[in-house]
């Protein structure tokens, strides 16, 4: 018997996945009743529009996104360029084009556009690969993230930079291009953590590195640094969740969280807030929720019967994953406090709308039947 | 390349290995996450449980509220109430626009200039702007909303009575602590126990909602007085008249219950008000019914005699001779203001005042004695109330006392006390021989006379009493004493005041007595210091009206019936 349209569609945007995403949105929408209750009437918009963007893009064929991947890209680094000659400043760094009725931020559009491109490069390669395809593969990848680096947007940068990144690592970029890379940055790591004080002397510069950018990784090898200004986001933070214990104080109870000590509760550092109200579980329970995301994404993503949707696929879910853990590990005083915020969780429409682009891409390569028609 | 791997459902089109290592990736990231959160639950907690508390709570000392003044009938003499001062945050304050400077001047009524001027004069991050404001002026500076300017709740002190009550009521300095008069004297039942309260704040220093008290904050007592503000308005009136009249320097009465020994009323003028703190004078503001002390002159004649009629020295009708109005002793004369030609009774020494009389009967007794019997009385030494600058007066030592010496005592000379020891000196008269403790609080029921306070016997003190209430007649010193419908008795007190160590020609005039003679029931003492010269300077002249107006208002205040027929100039009826 023929499927009905409805399950054709529900088929399409994957039960699971769906409840999942609509799980972290009433999550989100509890959280930020305590947070920032202020704040709901437009939260409900995004969390609208959001929805909108996964429902649309899922019933998008894979196979139009690859075509409209070139535009999007083109667009995108016009964009990017055009910022940085005509863009709005805000807060030190120029990032929004003025379209006279909104500020667009092309950079959200590229964590979209250059897997995507990448992805479709890839797909239209296919069967004619050279090694050189993955060094050019790589300038697709690189140059809008050296336009972002340059706004600057290191959180952003990083992003765009890590999933298009992802999207040559699956397919198949060399390990021995790879090597030497993860080692320079464990070796980078390590002399940080071992001559740190030295480094972080105020006379000291960093080569490629903005001087708040050395402040911030400094800071995170020594919150005590800087307690009212670097460190305070990194020391109210650690305050909140280990006065949250196990079961926290309560949803509305937590004093660091309700009495504003934690800076950007509802938007970067809303992790904090769930982990001093909600506890230990809270966060447990989150981090249970995203594992799920994940799973799911890829599970799905394995399915699609192109192999650019499985190239994009686990590039998105990977990025999703990377997106989460950056902003964990800055609140937890792991990493150096990046404006990045909690997928689904954070307040603020514009990364919510674009994660959402990217799951609704992603379930629409997992839709993607096999060429020969051998799937199911 | 595409690695086409079938597993189950799925058909791999990326290496599998590189997969694991993502998931792998995935895995140790999580773990670093979860572990770095339990670490912090778990290792961390109490720290950071501590860390929190720190930021959120302060622990603010919330002051007492002070303890209210009242009079004997409850009328509210001092009281505290909530002001609200204007303080400003200089920090903060350097983000103020120029136009709210501008407004804020307008309210306050003064200009840009001296409020920086102010803020400067401040600390770094504090500094009054303007004190003791009321509600609807500080809810107006505060709804400018300029950068730094907050309001503290601060109590005022308000004195109804003003000048009224000032010299012994006293004043707070702006802070609340008592500066002069009772409010310092009791200062430490008035002000209570600041109690200790923990603030919930937020990032800002915003006090979110109050906490637990640490210490409970103890409210200071009120203080019921013994005074009575209707007397001592009479009180005042009669010495601001007195002192007016025979343009003194200054003028002081004092009225205690005879049989308590509680003060009900002290005057003094010049006097202050006690909201224009910032022209205080000393003159105006001492107490100078107890910081003053002068020579008392002729009030102490009926002690003396007392001693010697307890003694059996002396009857009231034992004959003195006075002739002649002098007496040499080791080579000085003293002299009578109006010498006598005959010779006088005991009783008639003390009505007409005799100098030469009251030595003569001095000379028959133990200087030692006479010395611990002034002392007994209260001379020479400090009353125990209340009050830092109270006198102690001054006797010669009781050692060594030379003969002019105890002659010069026997008619209050080379002596000094204040006019409340003078007062006090005259209850123990009033009130049977006993000498009751000076009181400024109110007494729930009279005291009893202990063994120690009985410095005469009843017998003695009615003797000396009853010629007292011939000063007050026909023939004494002080007839203007004299109140229509009440009994007065007293003496009067004319003393020569001594500069650079000769007595010159300025006096003090006083007036001690008690009414009704008949039975005691109030002690008033005037004294007014210097009065003009050509006008009088008698105490029977100066002081003995202040003391008959002080009476004729003090007692149906009290409730104490006329013990006298009010004397009707009979009018002749007309005939026929």
């Amino acid at each position: 018997m023929k499927p009905a349209w409805w399950q054709n569609l529900l088929r399409r945007w994957d039960p699971l996945l769906l409840l999942t995403l609509v799980g972290f949105f009433a999550f989100s929408h509890w959280v930020m009743t305590s947070a920032s209750p202020q704040r709901l009437d437009e939260q409900w918009v995004h969390l609208g529009l959001a929805l909108a963007a996964f429902l649309g893009s899922a019933l998008v064929p894979f196979r139009w996104w690859l075509a409209l991947s070139p535009l999007l890209y083109l667009v995108g680094v016009v964009a990017l360029v055009l910022v940085l000659v005509v863009g709005v400043t805000a807060k030190g760094a120029t990032r929004w084009l003025d379209l006279g009725v909104a500020r667009l931020q092309p950079s959200e559009l590229m964590k979209l556009a250059v897997p995507l491109f990448a992805a479709a490069y890839f797909h239209w390669r296919q069967g004619m690969l050279r090694w050189w395809d993955h060094l050019v593969a790589l300038v697709w990848v690189v140059a809008p993230t050296a336009l972002i680096l340059k706004q600057p947007d290191l959180g952003t940068a990083i992003m765009v930079g890590v999933i298009g990144g992802c999207v040559l690592f699956f397919a198949g970029l060399s390990w021995r291009l790879i090597l030497p890379f993860v080692v320079a940055g464990c070796v980078a790591i390590a002399a940080l953590l071992q001559f740190g004080d030295q480094w972080c002397a105020p006379e000291v510069e960093w080569p490629g590195l903005h001087d708040y950018q050395k402040g911030r990784i400094c800071t995170l090898l020594d919150p005590e640094r800087d307690p009212l200004g670097k460190g305070f986001h990194t020391i109210q933070a650690a305050i909140a969740i280990g006065s949250g214990g196990i079961w926290g104080k309560g949803l509305g109870q937590g004093t660091q969280a309700q009495l504003a000590f934690i800076p950007e509760r509802h938007t970067d550092f809303i992790l904090a807030v769930i982990a001093e109200e909600l506890g230990f579980v809270g966060v447990a329970g989150l981090f249970a929720g995203y594992l799920v995301l994940l799973l799911r994404g890829f599970s799905l993503t394995l399915r699609s019967g192109l192999w650019a949707g499985q190239l994009f696929g686990c590039a998105a879910v990977t990025g999703i994953f990377l997106y989460t853990w950056v902003n964990a590990a800055m609140v937890m005083g792991l990493a150096p406090v990046v404006g990045v915020p909690l997928p689904f969780v954070s307040y603020g429409g514009t990364a919510l709308v674009s994660l959402c682009l990217m799951l609704g891409v992603t379930a629409s390569a997992a839709a993607e039947p096999f060429p020969g028609g051998g799937r199911r | 390349m595409t690695h086409d791997l079938a597993i189950g459902a799925f058909r791999l089109a990326v290496p599998l290995p590189r997969l694991v290592f993502v998931l792998g990736l995935f895995g140790l990231f999580v773990a670093l996450v979860v572990g770095r959160a339990g670490w912090l639950v778990a290792a961390e907690r109490h720290f950071l449980q501590a860390q929190a508390e720190q930021r959120f709570e302060r622990v603010v000392t919330v002051p007492a509220a002070r303890g209210r003044l009242l009079d004997r009938n409850g009328t509210i003499l001092a009281q505290s109430v909530e002001t609200h001062s204007i303080w400003v945050d200089p920090k903060l304050w350097q983000d103020a626009t120029s136009e709210q400077v501008e407004a804020l001047a307008r309210v306050l009524a003064t200009t840009p200039d001296a409020i920086t001027a102010q803020i400067a004069r401040g600390g770094s991050r504090f500094a009054y702007l303007k004190r003791h404001l009321d509600r609807q002026t500080a809810e107006t500076i505060l709804a400018l909303e300029i950068p730094g300017v907050s309001a503290l709740p601060e109590p005022k002190r308000v004195y109804p009575y003003r000048e009224l009550v000032a010299t012994i009521v006293g004043i707070t300095d702006i802070d609340g602590n008592g500066l002069e008069g009772l409010e310092r004297g009791f200062n430490k039942r008035l002000q209570g126990h600041p109690g200790k309260k923990v603030l919930v704040q937020d990032r800002q220093g915003r006090p979110i909602r109050e906490g637990e008290w640490l210490v409970p904050v103890r409210a200071g007592e009120d203080l019921i007085l013994s005074l009575d503000l209707r007397i001592q308005a009479a009180a005042l009136n009669a010495v601001k008249n007195a002192v007016t009249e025979f343009q003194a320097k200054g003028g002081a009465a004092v009225v205690i219950d005879a049989k308590s020994g509680e003060v009900l009323a002290m005057a003094n003028w010049p006097t202050f008000d006690p909201d224009a703190r910032a022209q205080l004078d000393w003159n105006e503001v001492r107490n100078r019914a107890l910081t003053d002390s002068y020579e008392p002159g002729s009030v102490v004649k009926p002690i003396l005699v007392a001693l010697a009629l307890e003694q059996n020295v002396v009857r009231p009708e034992t004959p003195i001779d006075v002739r002649g109005g002098v007496i040499q002793v080791s080579g000085f004369s003293i002299r009578d203001a109006h010498a006598s030609d005959r010779v006088l009774t005991v009783a008639e020494v003390i009505q007409k005042s005799s100098n030469v009389g009251v030595v003569k009967i001095a000379q028959k007794l133990d200087p030692q004695a006479l010395w611990q019997h002034y002392r007994r009385f209260g001379f020479g030494e400090r009353p125990e109330i209340p009050f830092a600058g109270a006198t102690a007066g001054h006797l010669f030592p009781a050692q060594r006392l030379k003969p002019i010496e105890v002659a010069t005592m026997a008619f209050g000379h080379g002596m000094s006390a204040s006019l409340l020891q003078v007062a006090g000196a005259y209850q123990a008269l009033a009130n049977d021989g006993c000498r009751l403790p000076i009181t400024f609080v109110r007494l729930e029921s009279p005291p009893s006379c202990s063994q120690q306070q009985r410095v005469i016997s009843a017998r003695t003190a009615r003797t000396v009493r009853a010629m007292l209430e011939k000063v007050t007649d026909v023939g004494g010193t002080g007839t203007r004493a004299q109140v229509a419908g009440y009994t007065t008795a007293g003496k009067t007190g004319t003393a020569r005041k001594v500069e650079h160590g000769q007595y010159v020609h300025k006096y003090v005039a006083s007036f001690v007595g008690y009414a009704p003679a008949t039975d005691p029931r109030i002690v008033v003492a005037v004294m007014v210091d210097e009065p003009n010269a050509q006008k009088g300077y008698y105490g029977g002249t100066v002081a003995a009206p202040a003391f008959a107006e002080i009476v004729r208002q003090a007692l149906p205040a009290l409730g104490v019936l006329p013990d006298q027929p009010v004397q009707v100039v009979a009018s002749r009826a007309p005939r026929g």
